[in-house]
């Protein structure tokens, strides 16, 4: 101990930190362009239950257990919940936000072709969390 | 000599000792039992997952409990007893002190926690580790939260005893000769982790309070119902927990420190980095907790804090790899049992935490978060790490302990089944995450890859258990009737490199 000498641990060290400065930076300058919402994103509340996901379209129209929007839009999620923790997520588009009772967290997304995707919940929220399941249905706005 | 098992004593003897290693044998027992317990439940909820629809487990309720009490056993009453063991047998010893600084506070620390198990797996509650408000408050059915947030109060209390003890120990009754510069790392990794506890626990103490009274109905401090909120308590629960992580892992790594220059017969790389790595991650590990909360709805701001953080940690954890592997860099090194698990630890530990890195990176945590990514993530601290560590220094002080030899055969074999069944469980359970199965639940729709990932995941769970009859076949047979073994030096790596060497505590 003592009587060698440590640089290739330094170097080591200074490379480290090189590699968790890049991604530290790369993630901020990516989550700063994904968290700018469109100005034209269409509204939709969504609310979770135990244990099950409803919507609600800018238009007053409301579904429960299944969503449809159309592709090349761009949609703002406005989440609620009326009981527990419960967490709206549509893995395939990467949109995942809790739904926490007495707040209202956004997230958005546009979704750019037709096609139908799992909406889940990923946040435990008792009996039936593994089940409270719903459908993105993204429809063609031409047909 | 401190032979517990080669010169049999009546039990009474033992449990009602204060006598650090009766202590400390105490510690490894109930935390070996503890560790089967959990490894049970996890092997019924890798059963269960095998193919959708539901297999051995009856409802959700129960596979709920079953993954709640998992988690609660092997962190509280595994994880922490188990590092307490190895403190308490070779702390005193390292600092050359007759015994702990408190010997009587020691045993009672000890004694709460077998009622604090008891609560726990009596009451079975179902509300996951983390107990999240609002649903711990108006839905998790009693009495079971309620034995459980007990059972953790009284966990909790045992652990700040634990580490007034180890730092009294260290700080105030190691000899007068010895500076601070030449504890041992182990010794030293005791001192971090325990001043992390005294820091850290106190803050869920106080929410557990909030939690208790919350669900008595005379306060409201995390339900929206009366005005409260419940990510104040994710807050006071991740500002405890995520140094907690630190706790957990740091007296492993010390353990590793033991092992690792033994076995390559070489003297540690850099003690001195050793000592800043453990000291700067118990600092900068207060700096991370919000990082379980990016999906909360925090701001850009908050999660780029958290983030930074987080990330501060990493240069810390690779010093120690750096350190590991520098040691045995032209070591003569003899691969044993112990130095199988240790090095089979630092490959999983560095595993751990480059997909901690992706974790932290805020985009990417929104695809892997609540999914069974970080299931896979956190066991590969906990189990490839910690376990790793722990077991491995568990087969190194059983001749110590035992005075007999363990059988170094069953010895490897139990390493090689258990690191090949925890890459196929948990490296799977990353690439799962990444398809989006969430963690905790009980069933899930038939998606082609979430079978396959599934099936891969319980046949590795399988492995381990195999592995781990046979660890008990060979504790239980080995410390019986294993080959008497010459204690100063049962490895034969040369007389120096064991370390208990000829200091041993009498009883007094």
């Amino acid at each position: 101990m003592g009587h060698h000498s440590n640089w290739p641990e330094w170097i080591y060290i200074g490379v480290v930190i090189a590699l968790m400065t890049w991604v530290g930076a790369e993630a901020w300058e990516v989550e700063r362009i994904v968290e700018h919402v469109p100005a034209d994103a269409k509204v939709i509340k969504v609310v979770g239950q135990q244990w099950f996901w409803s919507f609600e379209h800018e238009d007053g129209t409301t579904e429960i257990g299944e969503l449809h929007v159309e592709a090349g839009k761009a949609y703002k999620f406005e989440i609620e919940s009326t009981d527990v923790i419960h967490s709206f997520n549509i893995h395939d588009y990467v949109v995942l936000m809790d739904a926490v009772p007495g707040r209202v967290n956004t997230v958005w997304f546009a979704p750019d072709k037709a096609g139908e995707h799992d909406i889940q919940c990923r946040e435990y929220c008792g009996l039936i969390h593994y089940n409270m399941r719903g459908k993105l249905i993204v429809e063609d706005p031409l047909s | 000599m401190v032979l517990e098992l080669q010169k049999p004593r009546p039990i009474w003897q033992i449990m009602f000792s204060t006598h650090h290693t009766d202590v400390g044998l105490l510690y490894l027992i109930s935390s070996l039992a503890f560790l089967f317990l959990g490894g049970t439940l996890a092997l019924a909820i890798r059963a269960e997952l095998f193919l959708p629809g539901a297999q051995i487990i009856a409802d959700a309720m129960t596979f709920n409990r079953m993954f709640t009490v998992h988690g609660t056993t092997l962190i509280f009453l595994f994880i922490i007893p188990f590092a307490s063991a190895v403190g308490n047998y070779f702390v005193p010893i390292m600092v050359r002190y007759k015994d702990m600084a408190y010997p009587k506070l020691n045993a009672i620390a000890f004694w709460m926690i077998p009622p604090a198990g008891a609560l726990i797996w009596l009451g079975f509650a179902d509300f996951t580790w983390y107990a999240t408000p609002p649903y711990s408050i108006i839905s998790a059915p009693g009495p079971a939260a309620d034995m459980w947030i007990f059972g953790l109060k009284i966990l909790g209390i045992s652990s700040v005893l634990g580490a007034i003890n180890f730092i009294v120990t260290i700080l105030k009754c190691k000899h007068p000769d010895m500076s601070i510069g030449q504890v041992p790392l182990l010794a030293w990794s005791f001192l971090s982790s325990s001043l992390i506890i005294l820091v850290a626990i106190p803050t869920f103490a106080a929410a557990l309070l909030m939690l208790l009274t919350d669900r008595l109905g005379v306060s409201g401090f995390f339900n929206p119902a009366l005005g409260g909120d419940p990510i104040a308590y994710a807050h006071l629960f991740w500002f405890t927990f995520h140094p907690e992580v630190y706790v957990l892992v740091i007296p492993a790594i010390g353990m590793m420190y033991e092992i690792i220059p033994r076995f390559s017969r070489k003297p540690i790389f850099s003690y001195g980095s050793g000592v800043f790595a453990f000291v700067l991650l118990s600092i900068v590990g207060f700096s991370s907790w919000a990082h379980h909360m990016y999906a909360t709805g925090m701001s850009f701001t908050e999660k780029t804090v958290f983030m930074v953080g987080t990330l501060a940690a990493v240069p810390a954890s690779a010093m120690h790899v750096f350190n590991f592997l520098a040691t045995m860099w032209n070591g003569r090194i003899r691969f044993s049992t112990p130095m199988m698990w240790a090095v089979g630890g630092i490959a999983l530990f560095f595993s751990a935490g480059a997909g901690g890195v992706v974790n932290s990176a805020m985009p990417l945590d929104f695809s892997t978060h609540d999914t069974y990514w970080v299931v896979g993530h956190f066991h590969l601290f906990v189990m490839g790490t910690i376990a790793f560590g722990s077991i491995g220094y568990l087969y190194y002080m059983f001749p110590y302990v035992t005075g007999r030899m363990y059988n170094e055969a069953m010895g490897k074999i139990h390493f090689i089944l258990s690191f090949v069944g925890t890459v196929l469980v948990f490296f799977t359970q990353h690439v799962l995450g990444l398809y989006g199965m969430p963690r905790r639940i009980f069933d899930y729709p038939p998606i082609p890859e979430w079978i396959a990932m599934n099936q891969i995941a319980s046949v590795g769970a399988m492995i381990i258990g195999v592995s781990m009859a046979v660890f008990l076949a060979n504790m239980i047979h080995s410390s019986a009737k294993g080959t008497p073994t010459d204690t100063d030096d049962p490895f034969g790596l040369g007389g120096k490199y064991y370390y208990p060497f000829e200091a041993r505590n009498p009883h007094h």
